[in-house]
């Protein structure tokens, strides 16, 4: 049996621990079994070979600009031409363990073997006590449990940063070129996301998700960007790998991404609702925080009506997006209900709401389209995207409105698949399947666009595809099934817990989406649980 | 001896050593922590070893200055370029004989020859402290010649 992990810092104990580690054991369960071990150290993505040292009891170490990795095994080892190999026969009962750490600090820490059976323990322990927190009851908890330990693995701990996913070129289209960095943190995944933590009953790895967007934000505020590092940094320039191969010979291998200069305005209706959530499930929204959003919904109030690359981030220029426009309508009109609601001071309301009244009045008008009888996803078009789903999340359109209705058969004719899958776009190159849009019809049913059954239904179906160990990718390939794109995606598995929060509230009658005032509760942080 | 001058110039140069050697580490020039290194000595955790190890450099550096300023005295000569000197030949002795001590002294750090042990876990310095960087030695002369500089430069002799 092969036992991975990130160990858990055991905080009760003042045992020292590594910066950062990987931690693996393997035994063997019955029976005898040959054993092989190789590592080829490579560093600056292939591009680099560094020099290792056996270093004896001690281990073996490489270093890379900044810091020192040390590999530490249980099974004898030997250095080859700058790689290690091993081979060992385990018989039943017998374990061999190896330890990899990374540091940039010295000394560096090097925990002794013989304590990992331990420390696999803590670790288990640890993670049953967290996943223990979690208040859904609903018949899909273990998938929703899943999908919360998926979320909190893409949490940066140091800085409360989740990024998109934790991998770099995985594929949208095998052997295609639509391969991307995702190891960063997009602020448009804000809203959704801490609505997942907050309706979870997870307040800490909220609050601290907020913390570190005002924190990220701080040196471009009032102006956002795309994307930040876990650091709150920039993320780095796009460029492509000159060494690596891509899965499955899919090229270029990208390191970076190029969304960073792109203008995307819905990134502040994203932010401002994650606070609106927030507050209006009784989250106290300092000082700072309040000037940072008054900062946001301003510089919403005066570009509304630009172009921009929107939620799909196509790299063919600039549109006037509906959805984005919808974000805008939703950063100005939360922030009036945050005032009416004393959660925030020094709004400008008649500013705010005359021009929340005009983007309202811009999408009735130039985003509905008589011919066919569907939202559409940009003004004055013709074609559909499954963003328009989120009309009814964010409180635009109701659910059951003739208008949704209509718009939803549409995103059905032009969008699904056979399997009832959604594709995002129309406009967009031929990809798979997204993973969330469909998770999105699953909440737009549950909202009030269908029955329960059908929102179970669907997902169900959906639950279908994720794999062995409950993870999804970004994409699902529409023919196949099988993932595609970064993996995990963290937006995927918030969509799995939006669906089937929602799908819960309507099945026990309760409020769903407290993100407007109407719909908003007291209940406030469990205090040990946001400390 | 001139103890009110040693007091002040002991003081700012053991400043002058931790900016060097602070800063050394966040140019990767080397990867030795001082105070995490000296603070472990102490206690386990993290934290209090930073803060621990910090007052003890501050400390150290006091207590070394002395040995300095008592070589001024007994020679009569304090300016910067013996100072300079004299830190060149401590960093020799720091680098060779107090570098390969350190596993043995420090109740925290393992040894090459037994491999971590529950107590003892932490990386060795290795010859001439390169372990923690191959610029290592380079950052340490540094240290010590602006150590050896500074006080040189702003001891008076009695």
């Amino acid at each position: 049996m092969l036992t991975d992990l990130m160990p858990v810092q055991d905080t009760t104990q003042s045992l020292m621990v590594p910066d950062h580690e990987i931690v693996r054991q393997l035994t063997c369960k019955s029976g005898e079994v040959e054993f092989e071990t190789e590592l080829v150290p490579r560093t600056h993505y292939g591009e680099s070979k560094p020099q290792v040292w056996n270093r004896g009891k001690l281990g073996i170490r490489f270093d890379n600009d900044h810091g020192v990795y040390w590999l530490r095994s249980s099974m004898p080892t030997r250095l080859q031409d700058g790689s290690v190999f091993g081979t060992t026969t385990l018989k039943a009962g017998e374990s061999i363990a190896f330890s990899l750490s990374y540091t940039e600090n010295a000394p560096a820490v090097l925990p002794p073997l013989d304590e990992v059976p331990q420390r696999i323990e803590t670790c288990i322990k640890w993670w049953q006590s967290w996943s223990a927190q979690a208040r859904y009851e609903g018949e899909f908890r273990d998938e929703v449990l899943r999908s919360a330990l998926a979320l909190k693995l893409m949490i940066f701990a140091p800085s409360g940063a989740i990024i998109a996913a934790p991998t770099t070129s995985l594929p949208e289209r095998i052997g295609g070129d639509l391969n991307w960095d995702y190891r960063y943190c997009w602020l448009r995944d804000a809203s959704l996301t801490i609505r997942a933590l907050i309706e979870l009953g997870f307040w800490a790895e909220a609050t601290g998700f907020l913390d570190w967007m005002l924190h990220a934000t701080r040196l471009s505020q009032p102006e956002l960007r795309i994307l930040y590092t876990v650091y709150g940094n920039p993320a780095p320039k796009e460029r492509e790998s000159k060494v690596l191969r891509g899965y499955r010979e899919s090229r270029p291998v990208r390191i970076g991404n190029a969304a960073r200069d792109q203008l995307q305005l819905d990134v502040y209706g994203e932010v401002i609702d994650a606070a609106a959530q927030y507050a209006f499930h009784g989250g106290n929204l300092d000082r700072e925080m309040q000037k940072a959003l008054i900062g946001f919904g301003n510089y919403v109030a005066e570009h509304w009506n630009l172009p921009d690359e929107g939620i799909w981030e196509p790299r063919t220029g600039r549109r006037d997006h509906t959805h984005s426009r919808l974000l805008c309508w939703t950063a100005l009109d939360r922030l009036v209900s945050l005032s009416e609601q004393g959660k925030i001071g020094r709004v400008p309301i008649e500013k705010y709401k005359k021009q929340a009244e005009a983007i309202c009045r811009q999408i009735q008008d130039r985003a509905w389209n008589d011919k066919i009888q569907s939202y559409v996803s940009d003004l004055d078009g013709d074609q559909v995207d499954s963003s328009l789903l989120l009309l009814s999340w964010f409180g635009f359109e109701k659910a059951d409105s003739v208008k949704m209705r209509s718009t939803y058969r549409r995103l059905r004719e032009r969008l699904s698949t056979k399997d009832g899958l959604l594709y995002r776009s129309e406009q967009l190159p031929p990809e798979g399947t997204f993973a969330i849009c469909s998770f999105w019809e699953a909440e737009y049913l549950a909202l009030g666009g269908g029955s329960t059954q059908q929102t179970r239904d669907l997902i169900g179906t959906l639950t279908k595809y994720r794999n062995d160990v409950g993870l999804y990718g970004e994409e699902i390939d529409g023919e196949t099934g099988q993932a595609l794109g970064n993996f995990p995606q963290a937006f995927t598995h918030v969509g799995y817990i939006g669906a089937a929060l929602s799908l819960e509230q309507r099945e026990k009658g309760e409020q769903q989406l407290a993100h407007r005032a109407e719909s908003a509760t007291s209940e406030g942080p469990n205090p040990k649980q946001a400390a | 001896m001139n103890w009110e001058s040693w007091i002040v110039s002991g003081f700012l140069a053991t400043l002058g050593l931790t900016t060097v050697a602070v800063g050394s580490q966040g140019l990767h020039l080397t990867r030795m922590n001082v105070p995490y290194l000296l603070g472990t000595i102490m206690t386990p955790k993290r934290e209090r070893a930073h803060l621990y190890g910090f007052l003890a450099h501050l400390v150290n550096g006091w207590a070394f200055s002395f040995f300095y300023i008592y070589i001024f005295e007994v020679r009569h000569i304090a300016n910067w370029w013996f100072g300079l000197l004299i830190g060149v030949a401590h960093t020799l002795v720091v680098l060779t004989v107090v570098m390969a001590l350190l596993p043995t002294v420090h109740p925290r750090m393992a040894t090459e020859r037994k491999g971590p042990t529950a107590r003892r876990q932490l990386e060795p310095p290795g010859f001439m402290a390169l372990n923690y960087g191959y610029r290592t030695p380079l950052s340490i002369f540094v240290a010590h010649m602006v150590f050896g500089a500074i006080l040189g430069s702003l001891y008076h002799l009695r």
